[in-house]
């Protein structure tokens, strides 16, 4: 038989300490039995309701059990039908003591199983919807309403089509795409090898590095203020540099203001 | 006129009927699977929500039930899903697009021209495409974004996060291929500026240069190049990483929890 828990065994004790002292009144010793069946699983024999005290608590059959490998004569007498019984003794259930105890047990412990042993809840149930129809009108409405937009957008704002490509022509200014325009804006401060490939490559590195880098499990803001406030730099050097690159760099990608000398950016 | 409300019930009865022996057909109900909205006798239970993602082949990307809080759109602002939709939008447009241009430094923009003028929705398809583009690129970065400020790279997501970076250079790259394209003047010059800095790559700089324009300067080999580039070999390579993201999404235990 397994380790009884060190609890149940001292409170087996107690009952039974309790038992002798109050022997005369005859019963209300099956509590510790009952906080056992409360804190482990009880693996239980039914017995008919009612009958005989045998004189020995549950709990105490639990530590006799415990102790040897042999199932306590007392305990086995139970097993008998209450009409064998010999009539040692009369346990009366009065209306103000329930018939529980050593008067009214209904069961008889064979073992105690820790609730560790059999089940081990690892996941806890979580609040979950259902995608359909949670999720996906979701993503429906926000699709619609992208495309909506994409629509009317596209039937009011052309695409540039400038002229024909002519080698011969260098266009003032000649400018990337405008997500590559901080990168150009950089090629007005360092050497080409710096700006176009050296500060975008340790860029990308960097980003792939992120999560293997910061350690700080937190993910709320307050936790990493650090990791926030590096992100948000980063984003606005890119975020001003793009718009220097796209709003205010004219012909000879000189510095201009747009509301001077007009906007020299095509998408 | 008696007799008009008896037609018309007659008549509902029928159109009745034949919905009822249509939707009890073997051909129906072998197309619509179990849980579909289109069986007869549909009806919403917490089965058939389950049914309805089990046995679509658009929908099964997602599991049958999502924490609650994945579905807050103030959360997530649907930045990833958009990107998504939007390169789904863009492979369609983009298509639509092949039908009218040979990718010649011939005939590539005036094919661009005619689209714009004589093709039923040319323009709006090539405006559609565009935009599509410039705003696909916007929500990959703002993805990107949201995705670093809930933390959401961190364990056990660091893998996706790799695999995000990896999708927004592709996206940077889709772009940038596709805007030679038109052969305009725009296209050529960004186009140079963009290769040219290519070039300064160290150790092999020239040959990056040399490969990606098919030459030493951009000329009719870049154009097919980068249409090559454009049309298939970076939509294949970004769906097969686009493919590895999702699945990591749901392996990894659905989208971030709350902060």
């Amino acid at each position: 038989m397994a380790d009884i828990p060190e609890h149940l065994l001292k409170r087996a004790q107690q009952a039974r300490a309790r038992l002798t002292g109050d022997e005369a009144t005859g019963g209300g010793d099956s509590v510790a039995g009952a906080d056992a069946g409360r804190e482990s699983e009880l693996v239980g024999a039914g017995a008919p309701v009612g009958g005989s005290s045998t004189g020995s608590s549950t709990a105490g059959a639990a530590a006799s059990a415990a102790a040897g490998d042999k199932i306590p004569a007392h305990l086995l007498d139970r097993t008998t039908p209450v009409a064998d019984r010999p009539q040692t003794e009369v346990a009366v259930p009065t209306a103000t003591a329930p018939p529980a105890g050593s008067a009214g047990n209904t069961q008889r412990l064979l073992t105690v199983v820790k609730s560790g042993s059999i089940q081990d809840v690892k996941t806890l149930p979580s609040d979950k919807v259902h995608v359909w129809p949670h999720l996906l009108i979701v993503e429906f409405v926000a699709a619609l309403a992208v495309t909506g937009f994409l629509l009317i957008f596209s039937i009011f704002v052309n695409a540039p089509l400038l002229e024909l490509a002519n080698f011969n022509e260098t266009t003032n200014p000649s400018k990337a795409p405008w997500y590559f325009l901080g990168l150009q804006e950089l090629l007005t401060m360092f050497h080409p090898m710096v700006a176009g490939v050296t500060i975008p490559g340790m860029g990308i590195f960097l980003l792939i590095l992120a999560p293997y880098v910061d350690r700080n499990p937190h993910t709320a803001p307050d936790k990493r203020k650090f990791a926030i406030a590096l992100m948000t730099i980063h984003l606005l050097f890119w975020a001003t540099l793009v718009m220097i690159g796209s709003f205010f760099r004219g012909p000879g990608f000189n510095f201009v203001f747009p509301w001077e000398a007009g906007l020299f950016f095509d998408f | 006129m008696s007799n008009l409300p008896t037609r018309s019930t007659k008549a509902k009865k029928a159109a009745g009927d034949f919905t009822d022996k249509v939707t009890g057909s073997q051909a129906w109900n072998s197309i619509f699977r179990p849980g579909s909205i289109f069986r007869r006798g549909y009806t919403d239970s917490p089965r058939n929500r389950s049914y309805v993602i089990m046995n679509s082949v658009l929908y099964h990307l997602h599991p049958v039930k999502v924490k609650r809080h994945a579905v807050r759109v103030s959360y997530t602002l649907c930045l990833g899903g958009l990107s998504f939709f939007l390169f789904i939008l863009l492979t369609v447009t983009g298509i639509f697009l092949m039908f009218f241009y040979r990718p010649d430094a011939i005939s590539a923009w005036d094919d661009i021209a005619t689209l714009e003028s004589s093709v039923t929705f040319g323009l709006l398809v090539r405006n559609m495409h565009r935009w599509a583009a410039h705003l696909m690129v916007l929500t990959v970065f703002l993805h990107m974004a949201r995705v670093f400020y809930h933390g959401a790279y961190k364990p056990p997501r660091e893998f996706n996060w790799v695999i995000g970076v990896v999708l927004l250079t592709l996206t940077l790259l889709l772009s940038f291929t596709g805007y030679l394209l038109p052969w305009d003047q725009l296209a050529l010059w960004a186009v140079t500026v963009g290769t040219n800095m290519m070039g300064y790559t160290p150790v092999f700089g020239d040959q990056v240069r040399f490969v990606l324009l098919g030459g030493v300067e951009i000329g009719r080999e870049t154009l097919i190049r980068w249409y090559v580039l454009h049309v298939l070999l970076l939509p294949f390579v970004i769906v097969i990483f686009m493919a590895i993201h999702f699945w990591r999404v749901r392996k990894d235990g659905g989208i971030s929890g709350p902060m």
